[in-house]
């Protein structure tokens, strides 16, 4: 009686550890299992005139991440070189280093990185790099001293800029406007602020910004604030939200409100969170980069590294097919240019 | 029938040894099955897939394995006991940061490292404490504890990482043994192999983990203080934790509270693939080692062959659950078997004595 009772319950504990471990082994792998290519191993043996190239995002299964691989893929395709893609399912600050590493066995000949984390993957790069891998950054960069080049996708002064030129063309340059932004002390969203404050004032005199309204990068908050927004000022013409969550929560507001279409709305936004703003007619246009042309310029960026064309340093010169030529700036870096604008027109064109 | 043959056949009794022959001891186990497994998977690599054969995959591979190799030897020990420790993973994070702190404050380097070693006993002090003196299963404690201690690692660092460390011991943490592809870490790990598996398979303390672990009361009532033992136990996971989160920072050269988030299961995962019995009283710790390094090769040939992390997870998982149900499997066709032979002889036995 005894002895029955004791084995299950050993047993039962037992099943459940193995059926624990396992789960969670499994739980590990996380994302939503989108393996976009994978591709053929790609070992390049270095040299050559087809460069083997790897792309390395933050994670897989990220439309963000698969629609610049996209870009990428296309070019490396044209240039008729070999194309891979690894990475891992999650997106955390070591997990990056074995595929780093695995690229330095496979020998290929560039591997283009958007680091989770600038210094943690840093040593890999440079023992891939002591074997003759040349790593290009995009997205988000490391240390300058792992990489031999860094795409970036947009400066400061160009999203302010595009933002700026986005909202007082929706509302004929006059009137009142207010900001929904992230979180008071949000370095980014604030050296946005505080550029965009400089172009309205020496370029658009009769534009007034009436208030900085902070969502926290929140759903509900960003929601709410818009709403308090739009109460506290009645002539209120425009809102910027220079955040993905605060320009969806603000086109949400807008769109069940009486406002829609009376109060313009832009900013900084993803076409997939947009897409029914656009197409409902509350929102006209928003602006990003476009992760393909970022993925586009990286491949091109690694294989001329890759095949010797440039070395990298600043004043180098390159072609990227459709792109056009580009130079290298300071800090090994690249410019993709300035930020590109989703409307109605070609909003369908992407999805991530 | 008579008494007399029954005398004479009880005197020509002899008793062997072992049930079986030597040679099935030593070949028919889990331990020779994972090591052929894992001599297998490295010879399919080394002629299928490219690359593999070059000494950088021998210096990623134990570089990127080393921390889980540390740690599978107390917890092996831990195991054969029939407990658990899951709370490794948060220690190891938890060093990283003291580790990190140490040396931001402008402390010296092997003192902070000192410290963060010391960190890892006291976490295992903890463990040990709550398991013997309250008396609480050792699964509940170290869930608890690994949410504990990794809270800690992360409230004291916040989101921020700490990424300034000497270069000499960065370095240090890289750097192969002149002349070969073996990283030095592996020297450590070798002297704690031997210390550990002195001290479960030739030492008395050894024998006792597993009679603990067969039998708890059998065990304290042969006199072993079965307490104590798993005290000390959760004391060593702990040290050599913390011991490993020095490594890792170095290693990536980057602490942070969420260092080694989820190793506690790779480490489990291999511990069990290596032929140590979760009902605890059966393993060795050569098993563990070539189950350790068995999962870690089977991931770098993958990766190498371009197979996506999803894929190699599931084949993990697999290979897992495979072994442990093949290992049931066995015992319980092995008792079908003895059964089967007991109930013939009986049966014989009656018709004889009937006739």
């Amino acid at each position: 009686m005894f002895s029955t009772r004791r084995i299950t319950r050993r047993r039962g504990a037992a099943l459940t550890a193995v059926a624990a471990s396992a789960a969670l082994l499994l739980t590990a792998c996380g994302g939503d299992g989108e393996e976009a290519g994978g591709g053929g191993g790609g070992g390049g043996e270095g040299g050559g005139e087809a460069a083997a190239i790897t792309f390395l995002p933050k994670n897989l299964g990220n439309p963000y991440f698969d629609t610049s691989n996209a870009g990428g893929q296309e070019a490396v395709e044209e240039l008729g070189g070999t194309f891979s893609e690894v990475g891992p399912t999650e997106a955390s600050p070591t997990s990056q280093v074995s595929f780093i590493e695995t690229a330095a066995q496979q020998g290929v000949d560039a591997l283009v990185v958007s680091a989770n984390d600038p210094e943690a993957i840093c040593d890999a790069l440079n023992e891939a790099r002591g074997v003759g891998v040349k790593v290009v950054t995009f997205d988000s960069d490391t240390n300058p001293d792992c990489r031999d080049l860094f795409i970036n996708q947009a400066t400061a002064e160009g999203i302010a800029k595009v933002q700026v030129d986005l909202i007082t063309e929706q509302i004929g340059d006059e009137g009142q406007i207010a900001i929904l932004s992230a979180s008071a002390n949000a370095t980014n969203q604030n050296a946005w602020i505080e550029l965009m404050q400089a172009e309205l004032e020496t370029n658009h005199p009769n534009v007034e910004l009436v208030e900085i309204a902070y969502g926290d990068d929140d759903d509900q908050r960003s929601f709410d604030q818009t709403a308090a927004l739009l109460q506290t000022y009645p002539d209120l013409k425009g809102i910027v939200s220079p955040t993905t969550v605060g320009i969806a929560a603000a086109a949400r507001y807008l769109s069940t409100s009486e406002y829609q279409g009376q109060v313009a709305l832009t900013g900084l936004g993803t076409p997939n969170q947009m897409r029914e703003y656009v197409k409902d007619g509350t929102v006209e246009a928003f602006a990003l980069w476009n992760p393909a042309d970022l993925g586009y310029l990286a491949a091109y960026a690694a294989n001329a590294l890759a095949t010797g064309e440039i070395s990298g340093e600043a004043g180098d010169t390159f072609e990227a097919g459709r792109l056009g030529s580009f130079e290298v700036g300071d800090d090994a870096s690249v410019l993709l240019g300035d930020p590109f604008v989703f409307d109605a027109e070609n909003i369908d064109d992407f999805d991530f | 029938m008579t008494t007399a043959t029954a005398r004479t056949e009880r005197v020509a009794r002899t008793y062997v040894t072992h049930g079986r022959p030597l040679w099935r001891r030593v070949l028919v186990t889990r331990e020779t099955a994972i090591i052929a497994l894992l001599v297998a998977v490295v010879a399919v690599s080394v002629t299928a897939v490219p690359n593999f054969d070059s000494p950088l995959t021998v210096t990623f591979l134990l570089r990127e394995i080393a921390p889980i190799l540390l740690i599978a030897l107390p917890m092996t020990l831990i195991i054969v006991t029939e407990e658990i420790d899951l709370s490794v993973a948060s220690v190891v994070g938890l060093a990283s940061v003291v580790t990190g702190l140490c040396v931001q404050a402008g402390w010296p380097f092997p003192a902070a490292m000192a410290l963060a070693v010391a960190v890892g006993t006291v976490a295992g002090m903890i463990n040990g404490a709550l398991v013997t003196f309250v008396g609480l299963p050792s699964l509940a404690v170290t869930i608890g504890t690994l949410a504990l201690f990794r809270g800690i690692a992360v409230g004291l660092l916040g989101t921020t990482a700490i990424t300034d460390f000497p270069e000499t011991w960065t370095a240090l943490a890289r750097t192969n043994i002149p002349g070969t592809p073996v990283p030095v870490v592996m020297i450590v790990f070798a002297l704690l192999a031997v210390v550990f598996a002195v001290l479960l398979h030739f030492t008395p303390f050894g024998r006792s983990l597993y009679a603990i672990g067969l039998n708890k009361e059998a065990a304290a009532f042969s006199g072993i203080n079965v307490g104590m033992t798993k005290f000390w136990l959760f004391v060593m996971s702990g040290t050599v934790a913390g011991f490993a989160g020095v490594y890792f920072t170095l290693l990536y050269n980057n602490a942070r509270g969420d260092n080694a988030t989820g190793m506690e299961l790779q480490i489990i995962a291999a511990v069990l693939l290596g032929g140590v019995s979760i009902f605890g009283g059966r393993g060795a710790l050569h098993g563990v080692i070539a189950g350790v390094l068995l999962i870690g090769t089977l991931g770098s040939a993958l990766r190498l062959a371009g197979v996506t992390s999803d894929i190699i997870n599931v084949l993990t998982g697999v290979l897992l659950i495979g072994s442990v149900v093949s290992a049931s499997l066995l015992t319980w066709l092995h008792r079908k078997r003895v059964a089967a032979v007991g109930q013939r002889r009986g049966r014989a036995a009656a018709a004889s004595a009937g006739s």
